[in-house]
């Protein structure tokens, strides 16, 4: 079971969350040509460790925040806002 | 070549067991094969046997990590059937499933291959239409299929809760030739029956980097020393882009938990695999008496083979829904399998941008039953440099032209496969 600390409510349990992805891709341009958008949506670098991903507080604020976990151990070191930067390490 | 009969365990059984062989060999590695495969679980074995089986190829090594058999082919429901819909999906489940049926003659080795029915129950008009949808695809490719009524499924699994409050079940869509095999005994027999082909299964063996020169592979680097082949074939489940990344090249796929359990023993109660409409939820019943069950995917990426809780519960709850009577059963085992789950839920078998270098990957929940299939076509794939036609759709290229197999219309998210 994950706690996850949302920014906005405290921590929760990650029954109240959703993932969403990885939050490292982001969309191209619109003139950005089909390579990019086919790199955008479907490639990705699935990572054995830490990984940048999206969760939406669904059942909770609903805000869509930025976690760094390990996708190994599961451990959550950073929690940030969608605007917010998160730096990977070793990324 | 009659290493395992019943004539032999009679014969042992008066000499104390005291004359049976190890069942492969344990080689070291050499410098150089003309194939490479790594990944020592069913498909890895498989794609060995087949290669020296079919393809005459027998200068072949399979390089596993730790032990043969103990990632996702011991880390299932062991459940094999052929039940898809997209044409492109059931023939290639087809030809595993009749691959299946001839596999102990073949391989020489009892994988207790069940063929005891596997009914997806359906409660409510659109369900059955789906249903009716599905099962007249798969008559339309020559693959059995059946709808069977309440009463249908009340004779072939009476434990199962016809009433249901909720979710009264209607009937179910039936593919009688669908059952299952014994996980462990597949990957034992594979290895068997690779290793007296003259394949070498190196065990402890870890990759750590690929050998490319132009574009194309000449060899893996591993924990045991280089090892040259001038065809590599990938066939390591969850952890494809991990190796892809040695490679210098991103694939879509993300890696998922899914969980699986078993209960304490019973007295027989469930003799088919039964599927629940209403919620994520199958079971079989093992020769051992546990029942064997499963539910969706825990949500998030991992690569920790172990469950989450929040999902245990939800299939535990499922299956309740179901079958009442489990309400009493005390949960066994529990244990989770990493899957590279892709972005349409399909999978691929095919060549890579990197010349020599093949994979078997993408195999999202449905890779157990396609263990021999996967093998054949694999081993098509290296030994003739292209796909045969059952694995010719399924692509790394699909999505980019356009041609997704996408069975339940979910779009483009790895985890909602």
């Amino acid at each position: 079971m994950l706690r996850i600390p949302c920014p906005h409510c405290g921590a929760r349990d990650e029954i109240e969350f959703t993932y969403r992805g990885d939050a490292t891709v982001a969309r191209p341009g619109p003139d950005a040509g089909v390579d990019a958008f086919h790199d955008y949506l479907y490639l990705r670098t699935n990572p054995r460790g830490w990984q940048a991903e999206w969760w939406q507080h669904s059942s909770g604020c609903r805000a869509f925040l930025k976690l760094l976990r390990h996708t190994v151990t599961h451990e959550i070191r950073a929690v940030a806002t969608a605007t917010e930067t998160l730096e990977v390490p070793g990324a | 070549m009659a290493r395992y009969s019943g004539l032999r365990i009679l014969g042992e059984g008066f000499r104390g067991n005291s004359g049976w062989q190890p069942a492969w060999r344990k080689p070291a590695p050499k410098a150089s094969y003309d194939v490479v495969v790594i990944g020592g679980g069913g498909h890895g074995l498989a794609t060995a046997f087949y290669l020296a089986e079919v393809h005459g190829i027998r200068n072949v090594a399979v390089l596993e990590r730790g032990l043969i058999g103990q990632g996702n082919t011991g880390r299932n429901t062991t459940i094999v059937r052929s039940n898809y819909m997209l044409p492109e999906n059931n023939n290639f489940y087809e030809h595993s499933l009749k691959l299946w049926e001839g596999l102990e003659q073949s391989l020489g080795y009892n994988v207790m291959m069940s063929q005891r029915g596997v009914i997806n129950l359906f409660h409510n008009d659109a369900q059955r239409n789906a249903a009716l949808r599905r099962g007249n695809s798969m008559r339309l490719n020559g693959i059995d299929a059946e709808i069977i009524d309440r009463e249908g499924v009340k004779a072939m699994c009476p434990i199962v809760d016809l009433d249901n409050g909720r979710y009264p079940v209607m009937g179910g869509l039936l593919q009688r030739r669908g059952g299952t095999a014994r996980h462990d005994a597949v990957a034992w027999g594979f290895a068997h029956a690779a290793d007296a082909r003259g394949v070498d299964i190196i065990e402890h063996c870890e990759v750590t980097g690929m050998i490319a020169e132009g574009g194309a592979i000449q060899g893996v680097r591993t924990s045991r020393g280089e090892i040259r082949a001038p065809k590599v074939g990938l066939a390591v489940a969850g952890h494809t882009s991990t190796l892809t990344e040695m490679a210098g090249f991103r694939v879509p796929i993300e890696t998922h938990l899914l969980q699986a359990f078993v209960s304490e023993g019973l007295k027989p109660l469930i003799d088919c695999v039964v599927t629940f409409g209403a919620g994520h939820f199958y079971v079989s019943q093992s020769d051992k008496g546990g029942l064997v069950f499963g539910g969706g995917l825990d949500g998030y990426p991992s690569y920790g083979q172990r469950g989450t809780l929040p999902e245990a519960e939800h299939v535990y709850a499922a299956g309740v829904s179901m079958i009442p009577a489990l309400g009493r059963l005390r949960g066994l085992r529990s244990w989770a399998g990493v899957m590279d789950m892709t972005p349409d839920g399909s999978f691929y078998i095919c060549k890579t941008p990197v010349q020599g270098l093949y994979m078997t990957a993408g195999w999202c929940y449905g890779g157990f039953k396609a263990t021999p299939g996967s093998g054949w076509c694999h081993a098509w794939t290296i030994a003739k440099d292209e796909p045969h036609r059952l694995n010719a759709a399924h692509t790394l290229d699909r999505f980019r032209e356009g041609r997704m197999l996408d069975e339940r219309g979910n779009g483009p998210f790895f985890w909602a496969q």
